[in-house]
């Protein structure tokens, strides 16, 4: 790994961060390959193990390097990247990547609709072929971060006379485009993290088709698999995360302790230090090149940590967990589940086993498809979409 | 910090593996149930070197350390063989290393080591934390099939040979695995020198971080079974697996024990390299003792009657798990131990 850090220096060199503009600095950095050290030289990587990412976000911090706020580009990083990079075309890949990591150009993600959230496949967007253009029209939901993108990963119906996975398509939609309307979305919190998007005769160019007509849901697979990692499998140091925030409050209380709380609170920062520790071997499989399934015991592991203990942080904060911090609503550009004060952090917890994959559909998929249970019986895999019952 | 399995512990699960497949499956070990400890299958895993991993080669062992060992702890979980592992090669062995400047200590070591014998460290299974000892101690693990026993009193550990000792088999909820009440009262000893309080200290701490491993090839035993079971068992005209009801827990079950092995794998580590050992330990027991204990326990209810049955295995891994959770400190001990460690104390220290 010396390596790395002889290219670290050289880029730092060539690069002042201390004079060097920030999306200047961005830039070379992803020139330099060493903005996501695992993807193909020329795309911001050198073909590098996954791991040695980690002594390069630390060398660069050190230096006082700018990072590329990874909470407002979340899903650009942890969602369309990954699938641009496994089914676009070469095209795709040079104009896509470079902007969407240093941050120039904002993602979200046009999944959900209000009948298809589970049972995402049942999407009824549909996108018709016109001349070199598509030609979409439909409604998405829960679409965090659409008021700032520019782009956004798109699931559409290309054909409805099939079974509904064979006829999904997957596309790149420009937000700015003509036809798309962004609607807020408020959530329990009182803020509006998230949107209603409403396409309305969207023209697509065929050129920001992502794979082969019909073959979107195979690719949306890579999507929500990157997501179920990106979700609950980042790199955190002992208590990083909730459990760090509500260890504080404990330190910060005294006089709010009791027994009953106390080990309750020790069981959960345990769970938590076992979840970063199966965090840290998913991590390692993956540099080995043998993934395990673990990521998705990772994302059902987080929601349920984080819900119980901001609930647990609540309930010990007595007379100020009677309080709220704000109920008007924001439009926050970043997402930090962390962020703002315990009331507010117990309620956006409760989007954690929602978001990304219920828990219940995630245990469903650990059941199937690592423990190789059958499948309940399913009336609507041969029938065409069109016929389904809705 | 390496959480995977190396090739090398790959290699050595494996033969462990298949030793324990062909002389203690589920189903021989539930055969032989009233005949103790199986001192035929001790001495060819020791034969095979898995009993004394950990021990540097000077003193007889195989110069390994405790991440094998741990793996080997795993399938001794797997299989519920009534091996004297824990009393022996852990607990005993942990203690004799620590005092490996004593000739007696020493030459006991490389009989241990090499299989000749076997030792109990007479102390309650459940001792967890600064412990007493004393001249009597009921509940000792693997004490009825020791040679010689551990006796820690009053800072000192002595040699006592069984024969010389009053150690009376009690019946064991953990059928697989005999404890004894034992007397040394007027029995001829020899004192060891060297720290014993440390000895018993650290002996203890390594009892808890590889019965984390135990803990997990239990769990990971009953999952399997259970998995396997509602597979095969068809009601309402399909597989009860196929029900979600079900399913949900089978996976959450794995879940837990995706967090166990992690935590399990860390203790094993930490063992090994001796860094972050105490939190490491108690971290993992006090996880891996609750997941045993729930994976046995959603195997005898998810297999229905059947689970209930004295024919089907699935209660000698009940049996073992919940004594496990209670041996070498309970989950709630350990989170009392760790919360000095991580700066989460009950009460301010003024």
């Amino acid at each position: 790994m010396s390596g790395m850090r002889d290219r670290v220096a050289a880029l730092l060199s060539a690069h002042d961060p201390a004079t060097t503009g920030r999306l200047e600095f961005l830039r070379a950095r992803f020139d330099a390959g060493l903005a996501w050290v695992h993807f193909p030289v020329g795309l911001g990587g050198l073909g590098a193990p996954r791991d040695a990412q980690q002594e390069v976000d630390l060398a660069l911090a050190e230096a006082g390097a700018p990072d590329n706020s990874p909470r407002r580009i979340g899903i650009g990083l942890g969602m369309a990247a990954p699938t641009i990079l496994a089914h676009g075309t070469e095209e795709q890949r040079l104009r896509f990547l470079r902007p969407l990591w240093t941050g120039e150009e904002v993602w979200c993600q046009l999944f959900s609709e209000p009948g298809a959230g589970s049972d995402l496949a049942a999407l009824g967007t549909r996108a018709r072929r016109d001349g070199d253009d598509w030609v979409v029209t439909g409604q998405k939901v829960w679409t965090s971060s659409a008021h700032n993108a520019q782009w956004a990963i798109l699931l559409a119906r290309t054909d409805p006379d099939v079974p509904k996975h064979a006829g999904i398509t997957y596309f790149v939609c420009d937000m700015t485009a003509p036809g798309v309307e962004v609607r807020p979305l408020r959530q329990i919190t009182g803020e509006a993290e998230f949107n209603e998007v409403f396409l309305t005769g969207v023209r697509v160019p065929d050129a920001h088709r992502i794979g082969e007509v019909g073959a979107g849901w195979r690719i949306a697979q890579t999507t929500l698999m990157n997501e179920r990692v990106a979700i609950g499998g980042r790199p955190v140091p002992r208590e990083g995360g909730m459990v760090g925030v509500v260890a504080d409050t404990w330190r910060a209380h005294p006089e709010r302790r009791t027994p009953e709380l106390h080990d309750r609170l020790l069981s959960l920062w345990v769970e938590s230090e076992a979840l970063r520790l199966a965090g840290i071997r998913l991590r390692q499989q993956l540099a080995a090149g043998s993934p395990g399934p673990e990521g998705s015991a990772m994302k059902l592991g987080f929601a349920r940590l984080s819900q119980a203990l901001s609930a647990l942080e609540v309930e010990f904060l007595a007379e100020d967990g009677l309080r709220y911090d704000d109920w008007t609503q924001r439009r926050p550009t970043a997402v930090d589940f962390t962020a703002r004060d315990a009331g507010y952090r117990y309620l956006r917890a409760k989007g954690n086993s929602i978001e990304g994959g219920t828990s219940e559909v995630l245990r469903n998929i650990i059941a199937e498809r690592v423990l190789g249970l059958p499948t309940e019986p399913r009336s609507d895999k041969d029938i065409p979409w069109k016929d389904l019952p809705r | 910090m390496n959480l995977l399995y190396t090739e090398v512990e790959d290699e050595l699960r494996a033969s462990v593996a298949d030793l324990l497949g062909d002389r203690a499956s589920p189903a021989s070990v539930l055969a032989q149930i009233d005949n103790g400890a199986d001192t035929a299958l001790w001495r060819d895993l020791a034969r095979i070197g898995a009993t004394s991993l950990h021990v540097p080669e000077h003193l007889g062992g195989q110069g390994a350390s405790y991440r094998e060992t741990a793996v080997v702890a795993e399938e001794l979980g797997r299989s519920v063989a009534p091996v004297p592992f824990l009393g022996s090669a852990i607990l005993a062995t942990a203690i004799l290393t620590h005092l490996a400047d004593d000739p007696a200590a020493r030459e006991l070591l490389t009989r241990l080591a090499q299989g000749e014998t076997t030792a109990a460290l007479v102390v309650p299974l459940s001792s967890w934390g600064p412990t007493a000892g004393g001249y009597k101690a009921r509940s000792v693990a693997d004490a009825a099939a020791a040679e010689v026993l551990l006796v820690p009193v009053e800072g000192t550990v002595h040699l006592v040979e069984a024969r010389h000792a009053v150690v009376t088999p009690v019946t064991s909820l953990d059928q697989t695995r005999p404890i004894a009440d034992v007397d040394i009262s007027g029995a001829p000893t020899t004192p060891l020198t060297g720290p014993g309080d440390e000895a018993v200290h650290a002996a203890l701490v390594a009892g808890a971080g590889i019965l984390a491993s135990e803990q997990v090839g239990v769990a990971r035993w009953c999952l399997d079974a259970t998995v396997a079971h509602i597979k095969a068992r068809y009601q309402f005209g399909r597989p009860v697996g196929s029900f979600q009801a079900l399913k949900h827990r089978v996976a959450d079950l794995w879940q837990s024990i995706v967090l166990a092995t992690a935590a399990a794998r860390h203790a094993a580590d930490a063992l090994a390299t001796g860094v972050d050992v105490d939190i490491a330990v108690s971290v993992a027991q006090s996880l891996c003792s609750a997941v045993a204990v729930r994976a046995a326990e959603e195997c005898v209810q998810l297999h229905g009657g059947i689970g209930m049955t004295w024919e089907h295995p699935a209660h000698l891994y009940l049996k073992r798990a919940k004594a496990d959770e209670i041996a070498l400190g309970t989950p709630g001990r350990h989170r009392a131990t760790l919360a000095p460690l991580v700066d989460l104390p009950l009460q301010s220290t003024p």
